[in-house]
């Protein structure tokens, strides 16, 4: 995967003379102690993370963080104080008014907590707005905010006022003001935080189904644990102005870097937050293609393994069904010379979205391990009872030493 | 030393001062000022000849359709009658250069104004410079400075208007300042995000959310220029100030009656229309 930014030492200090601050921390001065002195904010101190191309990545932490100064500065909105910010290699930080204003019209586009939609312009000519910033005629900007409104499921809604509309729909029109400069960087700044919580899940899903169409890096501001979960592929934790921690979701659940992290996941339950997908295992369990090979080469490759059954894939990893020791004998002795009449029947499978909490009926009612398919229906791997309970086991490691402690 | 605070001695002779510094302005510069006043003079005349030459139900028909499309049905019916009653009271020549003053220096305000209220809007710095001035402006007792108007720009209807401009131009700057400022600061930010210049965000942003906020200045403006029109007229200027200050001089109760009558009338016609300009 290419980096698409790269974020190197960037500092933020808020008021008057700031590189003050900057040598205070350099001497190993804290936020409190630097406010007390200079009257000086420290925003951030020393962020530096790495974001690939086509990934969402969520910079989480809780209010005062620095997180929204943080993405504030991928478009400069905010002038970082000192370090550098390559976007595709160019140096935000340092780079001309030209070049920044085409990074914003082009490249980078932003989506508002507030919405931060104009109340004086139609929908159409909000989510048209970036493109009259660049001087794109009427006709085609129309054209195109048209196309971006669909795209968030908004027709028919272009010559409303945003106040006319709800919450969620507004937050659609600022997805598509967003959308319709066809950014490759969509900035995210607590995009659904205003938003009740099941349109805010809508919008989460809305944006997944939207990426799937069009990759596109996106940089989620969020201080919800679950949203950053659900939709993040990384997470960078902030604390007081610090990156704490960058990782996938299930890096830093099961090996969280320090206490504040740790203290995030503190009551987040497993079995929420880990999917079918996360502890689906492919190594266990022998693998038999369809053409060409049957009942008796089968038969010989489980008992060679030492297992119990096998889950048949055609050519391009889809899974055809599952076959046990037993019906592979019952097969031969039959002399059928094609698999398909020793599948068992209602095999039973799972989606790698699923969260543990979902697979928990298939995998208690089925003797073989589950298939774990991928949303195209291929074949990842399988969870048996065994690797469940195992998962459950490492994230509760720490519980029965407080309770230790407590008694 | 406590001589100094018996007061009896005048020790700041600021009043001298200004004597001096007008009396030089006025000989050395009065045909700068002369100039200063042509283009103040060009608009005047211009609007003057215009409601000159236009007849009075065709003025009539003009501020009825600006009723009906600004302001509604009752207003209109207002307008008409008050149009028709100020023509009855033998008043319409001195109420049409009343209109063409009022005109007149609201238009040099609102050209002064708007800028300079957006200029405030966006630095706080130029609005501290600012607000001493307006604050002056809006309260120097208009006979203060009728006085070196005169002597730099002779009397006569030109030198009402530039009082009245002086006494009018507040309002706007500071309505315009204030709706600049209450733009949400979102909104500008949004508006950078998406790559928009400082001039965009002005003209996309900024301007079109404050407009209510001048018109709202803009018809104060034209309130406070109305309220100068009787003391215009003290040097010289014409129209409904003139009927007014002759019943002052020669105590004629009745015609300064008529003349007031009318100046309130005309105020509450222009004011009722310009406040429906911003809820457009």
């Amino acid at each position: 995967m290419s980096e698409k930014i790269k974020v190197e030492n960037i500092y933020k200090i808020f008021g008057q003379q700031p590189k003050k601050a900057l040598q205070m921390l350099q001497d190993g001065l804290d936020k409190q102690t630097i406010h007390q002195r200079t009257g000086l904010t420290v925003g951030v101190q020393d962020a530096s993370f790495s974001i690939n191309a086509g990934e969402i990545f969520v910079v989480m932490g809780l209010s005062g963080s620095g997180k929204s100064t943080m993405v504030r500065m991928l478009n400069r909105l905010i002038a970082p104080t000192s370090g550098h910010i390559y976007v595709d290699g160019q140096d935000v930080a340092t780079m001309g008014d030209a070049d920044l204003l085409a990074l914003r019209r082009q490249k980078m586009s932003m989506v508002f907590q507030s919405f931060a939609l104009m109340p004086h312009l139609s929908v159409l000519d909000n989510a048209a707005f970036g493109l009259e910033m660049a001087g794109v005629d009427k006709k085609t900007r129309h054209e195109r905010a048209m196309q971006a409104l669909e795209q968030v499921g908004l027709e028919g809604y272009h010559n409303s006022r945003p106040k006319q509309l709800s919450g969620g729909m507004q937050q659609r029109v600022g997805l598509a003001r967003g959308l319709t400069v066809n950014p490759e960087v969509l900035l995210m700044d607590e995009a659904f935080s205003a938003l009740d919580p099941l349109i805010r899940t809508e919008m989460q899903d809305e944006l997944l189904k939207l990426q799937s169409r069009a990759q596109r890096t996106i940089v989620f501001i969020s201080h919800d644990l679950d949203e950053a979960m659900r939709i993040g592929d990384r997470i960078a934790i902030m604390e007081g102005g610090r990156v704490v921690q960058v990782g996938t979701p299930e890096e830093i659940l099961q090996n969280p870097a320090d206490d504040y992290v740790r203290a995030f996941f503190r009551g987040v339950d497993p079995t929420n937050i880990l999917t079918a997908g996360d502890i689906a295992r492919d190594s266990q369990v022998t693998l038999i293609r369809h053409q060409g090979e049957g009942p008796r080469a089968a038969l010989q490759r489980l008992i060679r393994h030492d297992r119990e059954y096998g889950y048949v894939l055609d050519a391009d990893r889809r899974l055809k069904g599952i076959v046990s020791a037993d019906s592979l004998k019952a097969l031969i002795d039959a002399g059928g010379k094609d698999l398909s009449p020793a599948f068992l029947e209602e095999f039973g499978s799972v989606q790698a979205c699923d969260s543990m909490q979902d697979i928990l009926p298939e995998l208690t009612t089925r003797p073989w391990p589950v298939p774990v398919l991928s949303a195209d229906g291929k074949y990842l791997g399988v969870i048996s009872k065994n690797q469940f309970l195992r998962t459950l086991q490492r994230n509760h490691v720490e519980e029965p030493a407080l309770e230790a402690v407590g008694s | 030393m406590t001589r100094i605070f018996a007061f009896d001695e005048r020790l700041i002779p600021l009043d001298d001062w200004v004597q001096n510094g007008v009396d030089w302005l006025v000989t050395n510069y009065r045909e700068l000022f002369q100039v200063i006043k042509v283009p103040v003079e060009m608009t005047l005349e211009g609007l003057e000849w215009f409601f000159a030459i236009l007849p009075p139900s065709l003025v009539m028909l003009l501020f009825a359709l600006l009723a009906w499309r600004y302001a509604g049905r009752m207003v209109t019916l207002f307008t008409t009658l008050t149009l028709l009653l100020i023509g009855f009271l033998g008043l319409w020549d001195e109420t049409m250069t009343t209109l063409a003053m009022v005109i007149c220096s609201v238009l040099f305000c609102a050209v002064a104004g708007i800028p300079l209220g957006i200029a405030a809007g966006r630095s706080d710095r130029f609005q501290m410079l600012l607000r001493p001035f307006l604050d002056a402006m809006q309260t120097t007792p208009a006979f203060v400075y009728l006085i070196p108007v005169v002597m730099l720009f002779s009397i006569g209807t030109v030198s009402g208007v530039l009082a009245t401009i002086v006494f009018a131009l507040p309002p706007i700057i500071r309505l315009t300042s204030l709706g600049i400022r209450q733009v949400h600061p979102e909104l500008v930010e949004a508006a950078v995000a998406f790559g928009a210049t400082p001039w965009q965000v002005l003209r996309k942003v900024q301007f079109p959310l404050a407009l209510p906020s001048v018109m709202a200045g803009l018809n104060q403006t034209i309130m406070m220029a109305l309220s100068m029109v009787v003391i215009a007229s003290l040097i010289g200027a014409g129209g409904l100030g003139g009927p007014v200050v002759q019943g002052l001089n020669t105590l004629e109760i009745g015609l300064a009656t008529i003349g007031g009558l009318s100046i309130v009338l005309l105020a509450m016609v222009l004011d009722r229309i310009t406040q429906g300009f911003g809820k457009r």
